[in-house]
């Protein structure tokens, strides 16, 4: 495997990593408006991805970051031609993070409402456009021949990239409410799951339209046979299909392994039918940036490597011991104790 | 390369300082607040003392308002160099992309996962494990800082690169960790955060001796806060000053704008005030006074130092460069710096006089120096922005020294109404959360510790 292609992945990687552990903590803001029934449980809501959304967006920094780093003629054109989009992804996730803190700092109930809207409008808008840009990505935009982007906003908007996005806020809503189901107890547990229920067959649904449709646009479009990206969609509807499945039979736990692997599954599908190409141009085939013109030299990509065989590891460690150390259900009880004043006081 | 309009570059560029600025307002409090958080929680966790843990909560919420602003405005600049300087990214990247991904992968995951962890652990974690998580991510503070100013160093001083069909190719990593100028503006960016740190709680300590809260407990702070300040702020000005010479010897067009030194001097008097002498056309001032030698000293560390002069430099630099205008805008550059030094060195004197008076044991009650220290809560802001503002204008017209002009950088197809847009909705967002945060900061500082945690007051209606 040559460093550009190691890259490549490990871009998809983080990519996957970010959709993994950010789409929980959307899906539970997106569940605000059905679960909750007062605002202690909504409290509780908010407890559950706590200690973690902070750590999962930082999957998105770097991923950002290894872009830069590692394709920078990628980033440059991505960035700069997605530009409202990502103006609109920058102010959604701005007004989300402080969100989750200023909310709990006044009781006054227009506040709260107001905040609770603004989490709940970036939890469900931030991964609708994530979907739409990096469908974007593998259906082309219009990129001349020296790299620019020449289109506008508007060309990101087809019905595959529209239908991507819904897929991913309707996936994501689904694993939201596994994990509320797993990290709840009693009457809001029960509740969560129902949603998982309700969730799981057009969850499901999209995310198999999603990748059939993926593979399609990737032989239609992108010059990709049938091989090699049918393999992860495929191995992606089975994982789906098995998640719903465990969700009836009552197995949140191996249900959100299924969710979280299809979600890997799905980025791995879009990621397959891109490549050797970053970017697909919809003025010429021709102009499309690959992974090879894109990346950066072997010497920057080698030092970047090894960093990232020695910290990754690490990294995945320690955000899975994070996991292990609040493994316990947020309940009832536990809101109104001392710690969750402090908590309160110190925000997330 | 599609010609860009002298607007859009202006917009990027207003953009990019506006909002860079406003990220460096809540980074370098943490950088300082992160470690007095952990010694005081250390010094709790050492001693039982339930004064600290007190303290460690008090300081602890307002560090983390700080952190989860620095937060979101950080993913902002990361986006900004691809968005607004695409031809600057493609150019750059190579060299520059490395140590900011380095950056998100070994530091600021370390900071943010363990940050959470020291919150929401509290009663997870043994008491011993917990206070290691707080350190663990103070430590990711300062790694994360090492590695962003390696990036923003390299365009001040390229190292460890060469050029290939126009653009830059990282060819050696150590050169580029190990860049001399990225070491000694990480020192002087690492003490300004401990100032920060250490300024804002003298502020507040004496905010509250003025109205008489818990004195007690916050004689124990401002100790603290002192103990840090005053070596602290004096080491800052040594640090600042060799720091100088780093930039002599790389950027010496920076050094003779900060200094309205039209023409090359040997030795060189430090102007210490002067009115007018900042455009070409007027280059003598009305009025000034020196200090002779001192510049020299400062430029060289030499006495007898020679410090060449903007009109040399100019000449210099278009035999160089080819035709065009070389210098920054002198008159901004000249008063950053003496905004910079001047607060640097009043934060000086407000530590020395807050220790003396500490040691005479009048801190508590000398009202006006409350009044001062409160005050000076605004120094370390006003002396940070300076400084950056001499960093990054200095450098113009360059945005990599020597390498590529801030002209050429902008992302060609992004047009001045789409940056004028975003700047809006940037300047818009960051002035209500600038609000709101300083409203939750002095809500809190307000506050006061409870008594136990138990005891914590409920946050009341205040906005």
């Amino acid at each position: 495997m040559t460093l550009e292609i190691f890259w490549f992945c490990l871009i998809a990687v983080l990519w996957g990593g970010y959709f993994v552990l950010e789409g929980f903590d959307f899906g539970v803001g997106m569940l605000q408006t059905v679960v909750p029934r007062n605002e202690r449980e909504r409290g509780v809501l908010f407890k559950t991805i706590g200690p973690h959304w902070d750590g999962n967006e930082t999957w998105l920094v770097v991923a950002g970051g290894a872009t830069f780093a590692a394709f920078p003629a990628w980033y440059a054109t991505m960035f700069s031609g997605f530009y409202l989009a990502l103006l609109l992804v920058l102010v959604l996730l701005i007004v989300r993070a402080v969100s989750f803190e200023w909310r709990e700092k006044s009781e006054s109930p227009r506040w709260r409402r107001a905040w609770l809207g603004a989490n709940v409008a970036a939890s469900f808008g931030t991964p609708l456009v994530w979907g739409v840009g990096l469908a974007a990505l593998l259906y082309g935009t219009p990129i001349d021949s020296d790299g620019h982007y020449t289109g506008n906003v508007l060309d990101l908007f087809n019905v595959y990239t529209v239908m991507a996005g819904i897929a991913m806020v309707v996936f994501f809503a689904f694993h939201g409410a596994i994990f509320l189901t797993l990290r709840t107890v009693g009457d809001l547990s029960d509740r969560a799951r129902r949603a998982a229920r309700t969730l799981a067959v057009p969850a499901v649904a999209l995310g198999a339209v999603f990748l059939v449709w993926t593979v399609a646009i990737a032989i239609d479009r992108n010059d990709k046979d049938l091989f090699p990206p049918v393999l992860p969609a495929a191995l992606g509807i089975a994982l789906l299909a098995a998640a719903a499945l465990l969700v009836f039979r009552g197995r949140p736990g191996l249900a959100f392994a299924g969710t979280a692997l299809g979600i890997l599954a799905g980025v791995a599908t879009l990621f397959t039918s891109l490549y050797p190409r970053v970017m697909v141009s919809s003025t010429d085939f021709g102009n499309s940036l690959t992974v090879e013109s894109a990346a950066s030299t072997h010497y920057a990509l080698g030092v970047m490597t090894v960093v990232a065989l020695i910290v990754t590891p690490l990294v995945l460690l320690y955000q899975g011991w994070t996991f292990y150390v609040f493994r316990a259900r947020v309940g009832g009880d536990e809101v109104e104790s001392p710690v969750a004043v402090v908590e309160r006081a110190t925000g997330a | 390369m599609p010609v860009v309009a002298a607007s859009a570059v202006d917009l990027a560029r207003i953009q990019f300082a506006t909002t860079s600025l406003y990220h460096f307002l809540f980074v370098p409090l943490t950088l300082g607040l992160g470690p007095l958080v952990a010694v005081m929680q250390t010094i709790w966790h050492r001693t039982g003392d339930e004064a600290w843990l007190r303290l460690t909560k008090f300081f602890g919420t307002l560090l983390l308002i700080n952190f989860a602003i620095g937060v979101a405005t950080g993913l902002v600049q990361e986006f900004e160099f691809g968005m607004n300087w695409s031809v600057y990214s493609r150019f750059v990247g190579d060299v520059f992309g490395a140590p900011l991904a380095i950056e998100g992968l070994a530091a600021f995951m370390l900071e943010a996962t363990f940050l959470g962890l020291w919150v929401f652990g509290w009663d997870r974690l043994s008491p011993r494990l917990h206070l290691a998580t707080l350190w663990i991510a103070v430590a990711g503070t300062w790694l994360s800082g090492y590695f962003i100013l390696v990036a923003n160093s390299w365009m001040q001083h390229p190292v460890g690169y060469k050029l290939v069909n126009g653009e830059a190719q990282l060819t050696s990593v150590w050169a580029l960790m190990s860049n001399g100028f990225a070491l000694r503006a990480y020192l002087h960016t690492m003490l300004a955060g401990l100032i920060f740190g250490s300024i804002v709680m003298l502020g507040i300590c004496c905010w509250n001796f003025l109205r008489g809260q818990n004195v007690d407990l916050f004689r124990k702070a401002a100790k603290l806060a002192l103990i840090v300040a005053v070596p602290v702020t004096l080491l800052q000005l040594v640090v600042g000053n060799r720091f100088g010479e780093a930039v002599t010897s790389a950027q010496s067009m920076k050094i003779a704008a900060s200094e309205a030194q039209w023409n090359t001097c040997q030795p060189c008097g430090f102007s210490l005030i002067q009115f007018g002498g900042f455009t070409e056309q007027d280059q003598t001032p009305s009025f000034s006074i020196t200090v002779p030698r001192v510049l020299s000293y400062m430029a060289t560390g030499s006495f007898k130092g020679e410090v060449q002069g903007l009109n040399q430099l100019q000449a210099q630099e278009q035999s160089q460069y080819g035709p065009g205008n070389y210098m920054p805008n002198v008159r901004v550059i000249y008063w950053s710096m003496r905004v910079m030094a001047l607060t640097g060195v009043l934060m000086f004197l407000v530590a020395a006089v807050g220790a003396w008076l500490y040691w005479k044991q009048r801190l508590e009650r000398a009202r006006w120096f409350h009044w001062t220290a409160i005050l000076a809560i605004a120094f370390p802001y006003i002396a940070a922005s300076a400084g950056w503002i001499l960093t990054e204008m200095g450098r113009q017209p360059w945005i990599v020294q020597g390498l590529l002009k801030t002209a050429d950088a902008p992302s060609p197809n992004v047009s001045s109404t789409t940056l004028g847009v975003s700047l809006g909705v940037f300047v818009t967002l960051y002035l209500g959360l600038g609000i709101v945060d300083f409203l939750l900061m002095r809500h809190y500082a307000r506050l006061g510790p409870g008594e136990s945690r138990e005891e914590l007051p409920e946050p009341a209606v205040s906005f």
